[in-house]
């Protein structure tokens, strides 16, 4: 099991706080990604983007919310055989889980460097696997978090605070 | 530099309903790989591009890209078209190649 994590130093501390206790979210959506499904692929991201709208979410941090999630979500159904994505809304910020059925990551730290992707010619017709995905995630957020191992299931979520760094 | 100088310098046909070509247009970007354009299209931007996938419509919808211009004659199906009604995301088509686009784009924003 190999595990990756990363934090924006502005919002560190209370970050690890939040991963240390997971209080309930206010607000909870579900969703079900099918396994190569490119058609409904961004719908899940596009709902949580339009609640978090309503919610009156910064433009800006709107915009990384779902760039984000569309990556992710792009993921699970490329990479992965589907799975399930959790949006979870606070007060402050929002977490969301992306949890797929498999196959797992070889090397989580090699799919972080821009460029590598496993993706295959079906994939890259899409206009997807330039190997941008994760660093695209990365760039966007406060806090990533992948846990995977060869063969098993990936978990990848992320927070994002609703206020600008300081 | 508005929407409706550049529909006109690159002799644009509309695909979806006209709405208001009276928008301001920051820049754009050039790219057929969707992880690129999500990475580095800000918003604002006219997003030139021969993919013509679903997908197109909902990275232009997440990323707030300003329009979508299909360039070298390619043209996508109706689906997209109706998609991209329903999210109010305005998509263009020319028979000018991505250079030239980029090119004329360019030539408006950096008179």
């Amino acid at each position: 099991m190999a595990e990756y994590w990363y934090f924006n130093e502005a919002f560190a501390e209370e970050a690890s706080s939040y991963f240390l206790e997971r209080p309930e979210p206010v607000i909870v959506m579900d969703f079900t990604i099918g396994e190569r499904d490119f058609v409904n692929a961004g719908n899940a991201s596009s709902q949580i983007k339009m609640a978090l709208k309503r919610l009156g979410v910064d433009h800006d941090i709107l915009r990384r919310i779902a760039i984000a999630s569309y990556e992710a979500e792009i993921n699970e159904t490329a990479h992965a055989r589907g799975g399930e994505i959790t949006g979870n809304i606070y007060p402050e910020f929002v977490v969301i889980k992306f949890y797929d059925k498999g196959p797992g990551m070889k090397d989580i730290e090699q799919s972080m460097v821009p460029g590598f992707s496993t993706a295959d010619e079906q994939v890259r017709e899409m206009g997807f696997g330039a190997g941008l995905g994760l660093p695209n995630i990365k760039k966007n957020v406060d806090v990533l978090h992948i846990d995977s191992e060869e063969g098993g299931r990936t978990l990848l979520e992320f927070m994002i605070f609703f206020r600008k760094k300081s | 530099m508005k929407l409706k100088e550049f529909i006109n310098a690159v002799n644009a046909q509309f695909l979806t309903s006209e709405i208001e070509t009276d928008m301001e247009i920051s820049g754009g970007y050039a790219s057929d790989l969707l992880s690129d354009v999500m990475g580095n299209a800000h918003e604002g931007q006219i997003w030139i591009t021969i993919m013509r996938h679903l997908n197109v419509v909902a990275v232009a919808s997440l990323a707030n890209i300003a329009a979508v211009i299909f360039s070298n004659k390619m043209k996508p199906d109706e689906a997209v078209i109706k998609k991209a009604n329903e999210e109010g995301i305005i998509l263009l088509a020319t028979n000018m190649t991505t250079f030239e686009v980029a090119g004329r784009l360019y030539q408006l924003l950096h008179p």
